[in-house]
């Protein structure tokens, strides 16, 4: 394997559900199990994906990853080292300028009062990275380049509310990619954005990532748009990975039968393609409770006895292709 | 003659800085039994154009033309008080977007829904709550739930919801404005099928609005791809995504991503929608059509039949 720049070993984030007062003299706070113990590896360079439904864990664990939210348990190794035990204000707040986000709006990711400059030059200032005004300044137009915002001098002194959804999301992945990072997390990029929109939003990250090498994680719920973006793959469900592969592996060949399920679920662009009817019944357990064994069971069409009883860990179905299934389907 | 027949419609948006052309010279029509799916980015006009149909506009949208005809009757003579009588919820009834916010939060399930039924046909209480009951097992929710308040529902089980409410004055047109856009993949792909069933059983008609042309792609029987105001290509869904005759519905086509087959490039198109205020002369996408030339900028087309049911707004296809 090539470089591994980041890894995420058996992370955790359990939510405590507030309580009243009285109720919380008796019993104990109930926990949401966000996050239960995932596990995965990010090469420099590569674009991981993140699939799954609402409540699946997958921002969460976006956000842990870059200490947002503080992880319950679970160890994040960056470049080697483990960075959860580092205080916020201090060399985590240095490792930022390597590790930014994306977030999913670009209407509220702006703040409405900084000029697109001020917005692009903020991560430079706060980290204190050039020496004059003028060199900034380039910096900001650079970026601003990279995203086909041209010419950037018209661009500069205007505001979020001057620009188009799509102009705004390019600013905000701008403002993500200015610092030249290793690793970023980007939570929905593309989801508020038409759809004639958001495909040359898509490239011009792609561009980016293969310009500057960085590491990329996206979190997405549309299984279509993650087979165009990234290189591996996992699906998450209640707060676990239920499989991980390279994408065309996990797309063409599905291991675990809620990949199946998703992917049967995925609408299509085309009225020809006849497909199977089957969709899976019920809804989402939840996770506060989750099901003992396959968290999976209560929806899975191949349910068996031990299923029930135990939880199956993630092992080997093919060439780099894992999946937490005792039954699979490869 | 189709059930539903639309022709010039046009609805503009009065505002201080001027008329916004929302829906400008729209032409289209539903047959019996069948789902039109009528797809389009944000802020082409095909909530606006559903709005209109309805008769649901806000007090600044005002119909400047055109015609409605529903089984012959033109809707847009109607008066208000007689619209609401004997049409809304009676004949044309509507799924609104965003089932989370549609129900009424402190009112049963059952009393929400049944209150079309004892406006409309006068009925006693437990006779519409019955119906209902029958309903809400047709979807999928059951009639154990007539007693539940929305909260106590999940996202996809309201939708439903709002699906059986559409249905209670058994209506002979159904509107789906985006009916499936907040929800989860599996969810969605959940009240997709039910859809699809009703339409069988109940042998309805619908329009489906979405943005998202898979949905479409999936529900329909024809589509009608709208761009600033405008239908720029209307016909039948397999002929439209085989071989779309219009640049734009090629484009937007190409840009959908899809699971099966081989990964290919996703298409873009470059720029954005213009203003409504203030449309460009011409064709409405010419300045971002790569095929544009002089005449486009001048002449505007309305739809015109291509192949047998398949028409288009685009004077390229005039000569072949």
């Amino acid at each position: 394997m090539a470089d591994i720049l980041l890894e995420v070993r058996d992370l955790k984030k359990y939510f405590p559900i507030k309580l009243s007062l009285l109720k919380s003299l008796t019993s104990k706070a109930p926990l949401v199990r966000a996050v239960d113990g995932v596990s995965f590896r990010i090469e420099a360079g590569e674009v991981f994906g993140l699939v799954g439904e609402s409540g699946c864990g997958k921002t969460t664990t976006g956000r842990c990853i870059l200490r947002l939210i503080e992880p319950t348990e679970g160890k994040i190794i960056y470049k080697g080292e483990d960075i959860t035990p580092l205080p916020i204000e201090g060399e985590m707040r240095q490792l930022r300028r390597k590790m930014q986000i994306i977030f999913q709006d670009p209407y509220e990711s702006l703040n409405p009062r900084m000029s697109i400059y001020d917005i692009i030059a903020e991560p430079i200032r706060l980290q204190n990275i050039t020496e004059s005004a003028e060199e900034t300044l380039e910096m900001v137009r650079g970026v601003l380049e990279d995203m086909r915002m041209v010419p950037p001098d018209e661009y500069l002194y205007r505001f979020p509310h001057e620009l188009s959804g799509g102009q705004r999301q390019r600013v905000a992945v701008a403002r993500a990619f200015v610092l030249e990072p290793d690793f970023i997390v980007a939570d929905e990029p593309t989801s508020m954005l038409d759809a004639s929109i958001r495909g040359e939003v898509l490239k011009l990250i792609l561009n980016l990532i293969e310009k500057t090498g960085c590491a990329f994680l996206y979190i997405t719920h549309d299984f279509a748009l993650a087979r165009y973006t990234c290189d591996r793959i996992a699906v998450m469900y209640l707060g676990k990975i239920v499989e991980k592969g390279l994408t065309e592996d996990v797309i063409k060949k599905p291991a675990h039968p809620y990949t199946e399920a998703l992917l049967a679920a995925v609408p299509v662009p085309d009225p020809m393609a006849r497909r199977t009817d089957v969709v899976i019944k019920g809804e989402v357990p939840s996770p506060i409770s989750p099901p003992p064994g396959c968290r999976f069971n209560t929806r899975c069409p191949y349910v068996k006895d031990r299923c029930i009883k135990e939880e199956p860990k993630l092992f080997e179905v093919g060439e780099n292709h894992f999946t937490a299934c005792y039954f699979p389907l490869v | 003659m189709a059930l539903l027949e639309v022709k010039n419609l046009k609805m503009y948006y009065q505002t201080l800085r001027g008329q916004v052309k929302a829906v400008d010279d729209i032409d289209f029509w539903v047959e019996r039994g069948e789902a039109v799916g009528l797809a389009g980015e944000s802020a082409c006009g095909k909530t606006s154009a559903m709005l209109t149909l309805l008769r649901l506009l806000p007090s600044n949208g005002k119909i400047m033309g055109g015609s409605v005809k529903f089984d012959g009757q033109d809707l847009l003579k109607l008066s208000e008080d007689e619209f609401r009588e004997n049409v809304r919820w009676r004949k044309i009834s509507v799924i609104f977007q965003g089932a989370m916010n549609a129900l009424h939060p402190t009112k049963k399930i059952g009393e929400q829904l049944s209150e079309p039924i004892l406006l409309h046909e006068g009925l006693e209480k437990e006779e519409a709550w019955e119906r209902v009951g029958k309903l809400l097992d047709l979807v999928g929710v059951g009639a154990e739930r007539l007693d539940r308040y929305p909260h106590e529902l999940s996202g996809g089980l309201k939708q439903r919801s709002m699906i059986a409410m559409s249905l209670v004055c058994n209506p002979a047109l159904v509107i789906a404005d985006e009916p499936t856009t907040a929800l989860d993949v599996i969810t969605q792909a959940q009240v997709l099928k039910v859809i699809k069933e009703l339409r069988q059983k109940l042998d309805l008609s619908m329009i489906l609005v979405s943005h998202d042309l898979s949905v479409i792609a999936e529900t329909c029987d024809k589509v009608a791809i709208m761009y600033a105001g405008k239908i720029v290509e209307f016909g039948d869904i397999a002929s439209v995504f085989k071989e779309p005759l219009h640049p734009y519905s090629e484009q937007l086509i190409a840009a959908f991503p899809s699971v099966l087959g081989e990964k290919r490039e996703l298409t873009t198109i470059h720029g954005f929608p213009p203003d409504l205020l203030n449309p460009p002369p011409g064709c409405r996408f010419h300045p971002r059509c790569q095929f544009a030339e002089e005449a486009c900028k001048k002449g505007e087309r309305n739809l015109f039949e291509v192949d047998k049911g398949h028409y288009v707004a685009c004077i390229k296809r005039l000569v072949v």
